[in-house]
């Protein structure tokens, strides 16, 4: 059956309202896209990092979680998903457990690109049947907006702070997504919660139905941390994506594919004047800093293009 | 019913571990328990187990995916030892509080630093208060007998916590002796069928595990983890009597060695025992009246039980193979003085900090030990409490 948004909506929310994360955070917008997917009758095993997600989610005595949910510390979240996959297997071919389950794991940036970077890995390569989706806001904002691998150059951070010296983080990003698919693992893409939702609900289906580890990276401004008025979650998302500073692509079995392609590809500026994490970037005399921004997301657009080409 | 056999202390476990046919096994090697997943692996090759086998790429994920394994309502057990335990500690907390009965085997090392590889206390001393039961061996034949009880101990529904069975490196886990196993069939029977109430993978009634725990619940949930480990001193205790029925082997919480007209007395752990009660025959032999206690349980600690047996005694030394830092003594040392006191007092206590980093500790050094008590009976003078055995200073 075609994609349609309006039937996807329809299903059953499996991450309940009234949770405490914030107006205008994207992450959840992820989650619910991602929980979509999932075959009505599929029970799922969601994980999740330390975080945002976590601390607002599941609260004691409540739960937002209408499947089983697992957090267990930061770094650790694809070992302990990893875990309760294989007592599936067991318990399945012990014939103690009836019925398909799904095993997904959310962690932020900080959960995976950086903390949790090892068990991730590890979860990967040893290739249990799970899907892992980093919610990427890019910095630590659950412990106040803190610079992380995924914080882009020259944003405003609490350990990165623009100051009259240094402009802000002045490392580029860790390109987390290619590392996953030089694992060698069947599913990876790039996603982000935009417009009809289409590419993140195909991405989430097929990462959750292809057999084996998949990694998802999905694109969830953060409002406290980039500094945007709430209302523009969509506008933020949709420039990122025609700026072609997060592009949407996956790689199935080793070929990469650029889903979206930009008719006009937007300046950088269109992205960064949104956001007050960028606002130093617009003051005289750091004009060097939107061109190297805006060579770096050039760069890396061509290496991914040809990329696809090979 | 049973068969007797010659295998290292590690053999032994993992044969423990394959005739108990867990679910899942998380392991990632370290010396001196590698062998422990390394047998277990070939197991799982050999298609002698059902088990899921993960071999993960830390010991942090070790715990880690256990903890998931364990709460998706699977038998789940690791072995690990030293630096490997310490990297664990985090999820060593979260998988007690999570009231998770994970079998882990501590195979005992001397934590860095300096890197060591040989036999000491200080990796499993360090973990004594993360919520785990403790559960010491002096050979092949007890490390063998406490992992299989430390399954119905830890899944018991009055306890529902991890526990680790601690024996010592090499000169337990690698050193080859007689063992008697028991069959297959009996083992089986003995562990059960593991069904927890609530999991993961119990679609009917999902949960969430592990929530943020603020100032409302924390506390109420610290002291129900608390009475579960009070709860498990007779639950350790009944298992013991059962697994004696069965195999006429008597466990307790501690062992008492010729304790009944001691005057003087050592607390020790593990190995060394053996070598105490070596040196204990040949001072009966001239007449003195020399006794031990070796710790079996050392989480939930016995405080009552161990006030009792050292009543009688005029002088106690209790041994510690792992410093305390505290300018004062070992954990041992400390434990069981805090027993003693209101119980048992004024009965004359020192202690040895002995055979770190794998010091070897022979017959005639526990000689000394016995000696400095006797000389503390007759002048009725303590001296110096904090004290070192074999080390050059």
């Amino acid at each position: 059956m075609a994609y349609n948004l309006k039937e996807s909506v329809k299903k059953p929310e499996r991450l309940a309202g009234g949770h405490r994360m914030c107006a205008g955070c994207g992450a959840p917008v992820v989650v619910r896209a991602i929980l979509r997917a999932l075959k009505e009758d599929d029970h799922a095993v969601i994980g999740s990092a330390t975080g945002c997600l976590e601390v607002s989610t599941c609260l004691y005595p409540y739960t937002s979680w209408k499947d089983s949910f697992i957090h267990s510390a930061f770094e650790n979240a694809a070992a302990t998903v990893s875990g309760a996959e294989a007592a599936y297997n067991a318990l399945k071919r012990k014939g103690k457990i009836t019925g398909d389950t799904k095993f997904i794991t959310f962690g932020g940036d900080g959960g995976t690109y950086d903390i949790g970077l090892q068990s991730l890995s590890g979860a990967m390569e040893r290739g249990h049947d799970m899907v892992y989706i980093c919610y990427d806001n890019g910095a630590y904002m659950n412990t106040g907006i803190q610079r992380s691998s995924a914080t882009p150059s020259f944003a405003d951070t609490t350990t990165s702070p623009a100051g009259n010296v240094i402009p802000g983080k002045m490392q580029p990003r860790k390109d987390l997504t290619l590392i996953m698919a030089n694992h060698n693992i069947p599913y990876v893409a790039q996603t982000a919660p935009m417009g009809n939702f289409k590419d993140i609900y195909a991405k989430a289906e097929k990462a959750l139905y292809t057999p084996g580890a998949a990694f998802i990276n999905a694109f969830a401004p953060c409002p406290r941390g980039w500094r945007y008025e709430t209302p523009l979650l969509m506008d933020i998302i949709k420039l990122a994506v025609d700026t072609c500073i997060w592009p949407l692509y996956e790689v199935e079995d080793g070929k990469l594919t650029v889903n979206y392609k930009p008719r006009k590809k937007l300046p950088v500026e269109d992205f960064l004047k949104a956001q007050g994490r960028f606002r130093h970037m617009f003051k005289k005399g750091n004009e060097w800093t939107i061109e190297q921004f805006q060579k770096d997301v050039d760069e890396k657009w061509e290496r991914l293009l040809s990329m696809e080409e090979n | 019913m049973s068969k007797r056999d010659r295998l290292s202390g590690n053999e032994a476990v993992s044969v423990a571990m394959r005739q108990i046919n867990p679910d899942v096994v998380a392991a990632f090697p370290i010396t001196p328990s590698t062998e422990v997943p390394q047998y277990f692996a070939s197991f799982v090759a050999n298609g002698m187990v059902d088990t899921e086998f993960v071999p993960v790429e830390s010991e942090h994920s070790a715990m880690s995916a256990c903890i998931g394994a364990q709460a998706a309502g699977a038998r789940t057990m690791t072995a690990t030892s030293a630096n490997g335990l310490a990297l664990m500690w985090e999820m060593l907390y979260i998988a007690a509080s999570s009231k998770l009965p994970i079998t882990l085997a501590a195979v005992n090392r001397a934590l860095s630093g300096p890197i060591n590889i040989n036999n000491d206390h200080s990796d499993t001393m360090g973990a004594r208060d993360s919520g785990w039961i403790q559960i010491y061996g002096e050979n092949n034949q007890e490390a063998y007998d406490n992992f299989i009880q430390a399954v119905r101990i830890g899944e018991h529904p009055d306890v529902m916590l991890p526990v680790m069975d601690c024996y010592d490196g090499f000169i337990t886990s690698h050193a080859v002796e007689n063992i008697e196993l028991l069959d297959d069939d009996a083992v089986k029977k003995f562990v059960g069928e593991y069904n927890p109430g609530e999991s993961l993978l119990n679609r009917k009634n999902p949960i969430s595990v592990g929530p943020l725990d603020t100032v409302t619940h924390y506390f109420e949930h610290k002291r129900i983890q608390a009475e579960a480990m009070k709860n498990a001193k007779q639950v350790i205790l009944d298992v013991a009597e059962e697994f004696e029925k069965l195999t006429g082997r008597k466990y307790g919480l501690f062992e008492e060695y010729m304790m009944d007209d001691a005057e003087v007395a050592i607390v020790i752990i593990n190995s060394t025992a053996g070598t105490a009660k070596e040196t204990i025959k040949g001072l009966r032999a001239k007449g003195i009246k020399a006794g031990l206690i070796k710790i079996r349980v050392f989480r939930p600690f016995p405080v009552e039980e161990i006030a009792k047996a050292l009543s009688k005694v005029k002088a106690v030394a209790i041994m510690d193979k792992c410093d305390g830092f505290n300018a004062a003594g070992g954990p041992l040392f400390n434990e069981v003085t805090s027993a003693l006191y209101g119980r048992a007092d004024g009965i004359k206590a020192i202690n040895y900090i002995y055979g770190l980093g794998g010091r070897d500790v022979s017959v005639q050094d526990i000689a000394t030990v016995y000696d400095r008590l006797l000389d503390i009976v007759n002048t009725g003078n303590i001296g110096e409490v904090y004290n070192y055995l074999g080390v050059r200073e």
